[in-house]
C-alpha cells in the first residue's frame, strides 16, 4: 500500500539521529498528492527535522544519521541510482529566513534554471518567459517588472519569501518544502503567503512546518501531529482540530503545552 | 494598591525635594575611581601609539639626507657604501611575486576544499592540525628546512626560485587560514538556498560562495604580502646574496635560478657587515621596507571598506 500513487511522500520507520540524540522515532507518515498538509507540533518535536529529510538536505551535516524508508512518488530517495541533484530539482525548500542569494532578482529566478542547463543552452527569450512567469504565479510580476536588476536583498521579507518561492518554480517541482514561511512575517505578508499556498496548490504538493496553530487550521487540508520525535496522528485538519483522535493531540491544540 | 513607603511627588517639602538625585559622598567617591580608571586605560592606549611614531619618525629623520628618486633607481655603489637599493627593490619583489604565485592557488584551493568539502574526520582533523603547526614553526628553521630541501636536495641551489619556495610554505598556512575564514563568512542560508535548487557543491562555490568571499581572500593574500617582504632569516639560507650587480632602473634583472638581493636581507648587510657606510642609507632602506609594506597593508585595507560598503545582506 505504500506504492499507492495518491501519496507524494511516504515514510516507513524512519529514524534520525543528530549524533546520538534521536529526533525522530520510527515515522510512518503518507502524504497526499496535491494537498496541502502541516506537520505541527511543540518546538524540538522533529517536524523541520522530518521536512528536512524529504529532500536529503540534513545529509550536508556529517554528524546526523538516518535509518528507514523515504520514498516520494514512489521513489525511495535512498536508493542508489537517486542523484541528489535531480531529488532537489524536484523537491523544492523555502526556508524559515526568506534566503534570497545576494545577486539581482532576475538571476534569482532564473538560478535554478542556469544551475540545471549548460550555459548558453538556455536564450535570453527563454530566460525572460520563465521570469515573468514564476513572479507572475507569485503574484510579484506588477510591481517587480521594471526592477528586475536591484538587488533582490533589498525586498521587503514577504517579497523575499515570495521571491524564494517563484525561484523553485521555473524547475517545475513536484513538492514543494515549507518550513515556517511566514514566522519571519507580518499579518500581511502571512496573509499573502497563504493565499499564494492556495493558488499553489493542486499543481504542488505542499508541505508545510508551522508553529502556529490557527495558520495550520487555516491554510491546511491536513494535520500532521509530532511530539518528542514521535508520530502522534495524521487526520484531516477539521477534524483534528474538533475531534482529535490522541488525547495527547488534544491537549496540545488546546494549549495546555506549546 | 498605593503603598504608604513611596512618598508623594506632591506633598514632597521644599527641602525634601532638593536633596533629592543628589549625589551622596559615597557616589562621589565612586565617580572620581571611575575617572581615575578611565584615565589610566586611555593613557596605556595612548602609550601604544608613541613607540610607533618615535620609530617611524626616527628612521625618517635619519633616512633624510639618502632619500631621493636616485636612491630607489640606483644599484648600491663603491662597495655598497653609498648609491642606492634598486636591485635589492626588485629582488624583494621579485620573490614576493613568486612565493605567491606559488602559495595562493594552492592555498586558496585547499581552504575551498577544507571548508566547503571536507567532513569532519581524521583525515580533516590531520590537515587542520598540519596547518596550525606549519603556522607556528619559527622562520629559521623554515629557512634551514629550505637550504636542505630545495637547494641541495632539489638542486635548484641558491636562487630566486629556491628562496619564494621556502617563502611560499611559509605563509601558506596563513593563506589557508585566511581564506577558510573569508569562506566560513558567506552565511549558510546562501549555501542552502543553493542545494534547493539541486546546485552541485562546485556550482553554489562558483555561484556564491566565491563571489562573496574574494574580498576577504585577497585581503588576508595581500597582507601576507607584507609579512613576506620582510622576512630574512629563509632567504639569506636559501638565494639572497649581499651584492649583485644590476642596472639602474632595470625591471628584469634576475632569472629564477640567479640570486638576488632583497630588502631586509640588504638592510641586514649594510647595518652590520659593511665598514663605512654612509650613516644614512641603512634608514633610507628601512624607510622603503617600511613604504612598500605599508603600501601593501593600505590597499588591503581600502579594498576591504570598499568590498564590506558593496555587501548588502
Amino acid at each position: 500500500m505504500s506504492d499507492t500513487p495518491a501519496f507524494s511522500i511516504t515514510t516507513r520507520d524512519l529514524n534520525l539521529w543528530y549524533a546520538k540524540f534521536q529526533a525522530l522515532i520510527n515515522i510512518n507518515v503518507d502524504i497526499k498528492h496535491g494537498i496541502i498538509t502541516s506537520l505541527i507540533g511543540p518546538s524540538g518535536c522533529g517536524k523541520t527535522t522530518l521536512l528536512r529529510c524529504f529532500n536529503r538536505i540534513n545529509e550536508r551535516y556529517t554528524y546526523v544519521t538516518t535509518q528507514g524508508e523515504i520514498k516520494l512518488l514512489g521513489k525511495n530517495i535512498y536508493d542508489p541510482d537517486v542523484s541528489l541533484v535531480e531529488l532537489r530539482k524536484s523537491v523544492g525548500m523555502v526556508f524559515q529566513r526568506p534566503n534570497p542569494l545576494p545577486i539581482s532578482i532576475y538571476e534569482n529566478v532564473v538560478f535554478g534554471i542556469r544551475i540545471h542547463n549548460e550555459s548558453r543552452q538556455s536564450t535570453r527569450s527563454d530566460l525572460d518567459a520563465a521570469v515573468e512567469k514564476a513572479l507572475t504565479e507569485v503574484g510579484l510580476w506588477k510591481d517587480l517588472k521594471d526592477r528586475l536588476n536591484q538587488r533582490a536583498t533589498g525586498l521587503q521579507l514577504e517579497q523575499q519569501q515570495k521571491l524564494c518561492i517563484a525561484r523553485l518554480l521555473p524547475l517545475k517541482p513536484e513538492i514543494i518544502l515549507m518550513d515556517e514561511p511566514c514566522s519571519a512575517l507580518d499579518v500581511e505578508g502571512t496573509r499573502a503567503i497563504e493565499e499564494l499556498m492556495f493558488e499553489l496548490k493542486g499543481r504542488y504538493t505542499i508541505v508545510i512546518v508551522t508553529h502556529n496553530m490557527a495558520q495550520a487550521r487555516r491554510a491546511s487540508d491536513e494535520c500532521i501531529f509530532m511530539l518528542m520525535g514521535e508520530f502522534i496522528e495524521h487526520s484531516p485538519t477539521a477534524e483534528l482540530f474538533v475531534n482529535p483522535k490522541n488525547p495527547k493531540t488534544a491537549e496540545y491544540i488546546e494549549g495546555r503545552y506549546g | 494598591m498605593n503603598s504608604p513607603r513611596i512618598p508623594s511627588a506632591t506633598t514632597g517639602t521644599e527641602s525634601g525635594s532638593a536633596s533629592r538625585f543628589t549625589a551622596t559622598p559615597f557616589v562621589r567617591k565612586k565617580e572620581r575611581r571611575e575617572a581615575a580608571a578611565k584615565w589610566i586605560f586611555f593613557s596605556m592606549a595612548a602609550a601604544m601609539v608613541l613607540p610607533l611614531l618615535w620609530l617611524v619618525s626616527y628612521i625618517v629623520v635619519r633616512a633624510m639626507p639618502s632619500l631621493s628618486l636616485d636612491f630607489l633607481l640606483d644599484p648600491p655603489l663603491r662597495g655598497m657604501t653609498e648609491g642606492g637599493i634598486w636591485p635589492a627593490l626588485v629582488g624583494t619583489i621579485y620573490l614576493i611575486v613568486v612565493a605567491l604565485a606559488i602559495s595562493t592557488p594552492i592555498g586558496v584551493l585547499a581552504a575551498i576544499y577544507l571548508n566547503e568539502y571536507a567532513r569532519e574526520n581524521w583525515f580533516h582533523r590531520v590537515i587542520s592540525m598540519a596547518v596550525i603547526n606549519l603556522a607556528g614553526v619559527p622562520s629559521i628553521v623554515h629557512a634551514l628546512f629550505g637550504l636542505g630541501a630545495f637547494v641541495y636536495a632539489a638542486q635548484f641551489g641558491y636562487s630566486v626560485i629556491s628562496a619564494a619556495l621556502t617563502l611560499a610554505i611559509m605563509t601558506m598556512p596563513v593563506v589557508i587560514t585566511s581564506t577558510r575564514e573569508a569562506l566560513a563568512s558567506v552565511p549558510r542560508s546562501f549555501r542552502e538556498a543553493c542545494w534547493n535548487v539541486g546546485a552541485t557543491r562546485w556550482q553554489t562555490i562558483k555561484a556564491v560562495v566565491l563571489p562573496n568571499s574574494v574580498g576577504g581572500i585577497l585581503t588576508g593574500i595581500i597582507l601576507e604580502v607584507s609579512r613576506t617582504a620582510g622576512e630574512t632569516a629563509p632567504i639569506m639560507f636559501t638565494g639572497a646574496v649581499f651584492y649583485k650587480a644590476v642596472e639602474r632602473g632595470d625591471f628584469f634583472p634576475y632569472q629564477l635560478n640567479d640570486q638576488c638581493m632583497a630588502l631586509s636581507m640588504h638592510l641586514f648587510a649594510l647595518s652590520t657587515q659593511v665598514p663605512g657606510v654612509k650613516p644614512s642609507l641603512p634608514f633610507a632602506t628601512a624607510v622603503i621596507l617600511l613604504g612598500v609594506v605599508l603600501a601593501v597593508n593600505a590597499t588591503s585595507i581600502t579594498l576591504r571598506v570598499w568590498l564590506r560598503n558593496r555587501k548588502k545582506w
